[in-house]
């Protein structure tokens, strides 16, 4: 079962009436058995995006499908049976777990119904085994753990409806290095023994790359890029994409300064005409000025007048900003 | 001997619930003129304690032990007159959350000259002079307008690029710097760490950069601490520290690090450090790390490892030594100690 997202349209309202496009057209797919992984600085929109594609908030435009079929959005109502499937981590498991219920006692609200009554709670230990949580501490409360393992318990809770989607959204961002690790290994593990696809969204594009077979680039609202993840490091396809890496600071000899970005991001309220990067763009012309659309490149796709066939822009070095 | 800061034998111990907790254990360290010192940990380690131990700013009961020799001062000697004397004014501080230690309600100039009236004496014309002037320093578009606006009106970028102002104003000797970009998108970041590197060049100024990140430093810091449950487990000049690490923490450290080098191949798989991290008050006897560390052997549990120098490379004017606390590679020269098996050959 997949998920798949078609022209996602977020609005929210702003100052004075004004509507703001959190999110404007995006189209993404999640296979079973894939990690995408959604990457872009704070304010592009891929929170927005990873709360439509769970059916949290409603999208202004375009539909949400999965195995097929549209995602309501959550009301007072039970959600359907078949949308259990899908599946959400969150960013901080001190809020998204109950603080005065059992760990036990939370994972075993999620039991699928056809699970027997007697083998409820074994079914529970496994999902908590599944993700190195010992059955001996199923009966504590979320405060008893650190960080990293709460995180870990937050996966088995979404693990016990038999998900098919997972969506995690920035699910290490508050774990130190080592907890790190710990989740996002579980996580790849998950994803190739259980056959589940997974929407990983994160700020952090190293971390991204150990874990995506795709990866989308989110930059105001729109996909820069999106490409198989190896091919996005090897040659990235936007220049937004290749300013993200130069940025990363790095572990090696001669490391130097990581190269900045001229400007910041643009008010999403006020996004620039034609391409939103060109007022950053090393590579910025006259072409920009009209809106690129998503262009194949090589086996992903990219938004960028310099990939587009039959333009030619002359490339300029990035150069480096104090 | 560190010209500007040294501190040795540092211990800081908080009232606990039954007893004392001690959070920095016999940390000794220094900062030279125009260096930029990384202290480098993950949460628990103590490297947040450091830099706060430093500006006096530490808990209610607080007791510290060590001397901490500042510009020629022992600050920890004495009531904390000594401290109050120099916070804000020779040791300032830059924190995470800018948003939290910029006033909501106050422009930035008001924020920015207040400082400098009160540290530096300065009448109010001569005061937005400078302020402008330091505005145009951490490169802040369009100074005069800044200065009139509230800090809710920029991006954190802009608002850390603020808070530095601020604590530059009253011409600080030493910059402390605790995970002053972690909360920032990578390319905001990049910005912020170029800031830092210009500012050590063009003024006289030390920073301690405090950080988790062991990418940043490798980027900024002319030298590195490495801490962990309170102690210093390893030091040396950054780039022969993270090439060459010698402590199987620091090994560790970098193996979980999500590394972007050699783009196109696959990514190395990331290793996670087993076990759960020490903090200073829960630590094992003998070395804080040996519950986790591949490398073990018998003593480790049961005698805390000295900090031992293993080379000494030349870092601008002076010889910085890299050394590390750990029995099996950096052992005291007295106490022969078995290298594991596994270990031998290796390279």
């Amino acid at each position: 079962m997949s998920l798949e997202l078609r022209d996602i349209v977020v609005e929210y309202r702003g100052a004075h009436n004004s509507m703001v496009r959190a999110v404007n057209g995006v189209s993404l797919t999640v296979e079973p058995g894939k990690v995408v992984g959604l990457v872009g600085e704070s304010g592009c929109g891929k929170s927005s995006l990873a709360r439509v594609a769970s059916g949290l908030i409603k999208a202004s435009k375009g539909s949400v499908l999965f195995d097929g079929e549209p995602v309501a959005p959550l009301s007072w109502q039970r959600r359907p049976r078949r949308e259990l499937g899908l599946q959400m981590v969150f960013q901080n498991p001190y809020s998204s777990l109950n603080p005065r219920r059992r760990i036990d006692a939370q994972l075993l609200d999620g039991v699928p119904a056809d699970v027997p009554r007697r083998s409820r709670r074994s079914y529970v230990l496994e999902q908590l085994d599944r993700v190195g949580v010992a059955p001996d501490v199923a009966g504590r409360f979320p405060h008893q753990f650190s960080g990293g393992q709460l995180q870990r318990i937050a996966i088995a809770r979404a693990l016990v409806t038999r998900p098919s989607v997972l969506i995690a959204d920035e699910p290490v961002t508050a774990l130190d290095a080592s907890s790190q690790v710990h989740v996002v290994n579980t996580l790849t593990q998950l994803v190739r023994d259980l056959d589940v696809g997974m929407l990983f969204i994160s700020h952090d594009l190293a971390l991204v790359r150990h874990i995506a077979d795709t990866t989308a680039v989110m930059y105001l609202g729109k996909l820069a890029e999106t490409a198989p993840t190896a091919q996005l490091w090897s040659q990235p396809g936007h220049p937004y994409t290749s300013s993200l890496i130069a940025a990363i600071p790095q572990v090696k000899a001669g490391a130097g300064l990581p190269v900045a970005l001229a400007g910041e991001v643009p008010d999403p309220a006020n996004v620039p005409t034609g391409c939103a990067f060109r007022p950053r763009c090393p590579h910025a012309s006259d072409e920009c000025t009209r809106e690129p659309e998503l262009w194949p490149h090589r086996a992903g796709r990219s938004a960028c007048w310099l990939i587009h066939p039959g333009t030619e822009i002359p490339v300029r070095p990035a150069q480096p900003v104090a | 001997m560190g010209e500007l800061l040294s501190m040795s034998g540092v211990g800081v111990s908080l009232p606990g619930l039954h007893r004392p907790v001690d959070v920095l254990k016999d940390v000794t360290l220094d900062v030279d003129p125009g260096e930029i010192v990384g202290i480098a940990g993950e949460s628990g380690s103590g490297k947040s304690m450091t830099g706060r131990a430093l500006l006096g700013l530490l808990p209610d009961g607080a007791r510290v032990r060590g001397s901490i020799v500042f510009e020629g001062t022992d600050l920890a000697a004495g009531s904390g007159k000594a401290f109050r004397k120099v916070r804000g004014r020779r040791i300032a501080m830059v924190f995470q959350d800018s948003t939290a230690a910029l006033h909501p309600m106050l422009t930035v100039g008001t924020q920015l000259t207040e400082h400098m009236r009160r540290h530096l004496g300065l009448g109010r014309r001569d005061a937005n002079a400078r302020a402008v002037q330091l505005m145009e320093q951490v490169r802040i578009p369009d100074p005069a307008r800044a200065l009139r606006s509230y800090p809710h009106q920029f991006s954190g970028g802009m608002r850390q690029r603020i808070a530095i102002a601020i604590a530059l104003a009253a011409e600080p000797a030493l910059l402390i710097a605790d995970e002053p970009t972690t909360a920032l998108d990578v390319t905001v970041q990049a910005g912020i760490l170029r800031l830092f590197d210009r500012l050590v060049r063009e003024m006289d100024l030390s920073i301690m950069f405090i950080t988790h990140d062991l990418g940043v430093l490798a980027a900024l810091a002319n030298r590195t601490y490495v801490f962990y449950a309170g102690r210093v487990m390893e030091t040396g000049p950054t780039e022969e520290l993270l090439l060459r690490a010698q402590h199987p923490y620091t090994g560790a450290l970098l193996s979980a690090r999500p590394e972007t080098a050699d783009t196109g191949g696959e990514p190395v798989p990331l290793r996670p450090i087993p076990g759960q991290p020490a903090t200073a008050a829960s630590s094992p006897p003998g070395c804080p790390f040996h519950p986790r560390c591949p490398d073990r052997v018998a003593v480790c549990d049961q005698v805390t490892p000295p900090l031992v120098q293993v080379s000494a490379t030349r870092v601008g004017t002076r010889e910085a030594a890299h050394a590390a606390a750990c029995h099996v590679h950096a052992p005291a020269a007295p106490v022969p100690v078995a290298v594991p098996a596994h270990r031998e050959g290796a390279p």
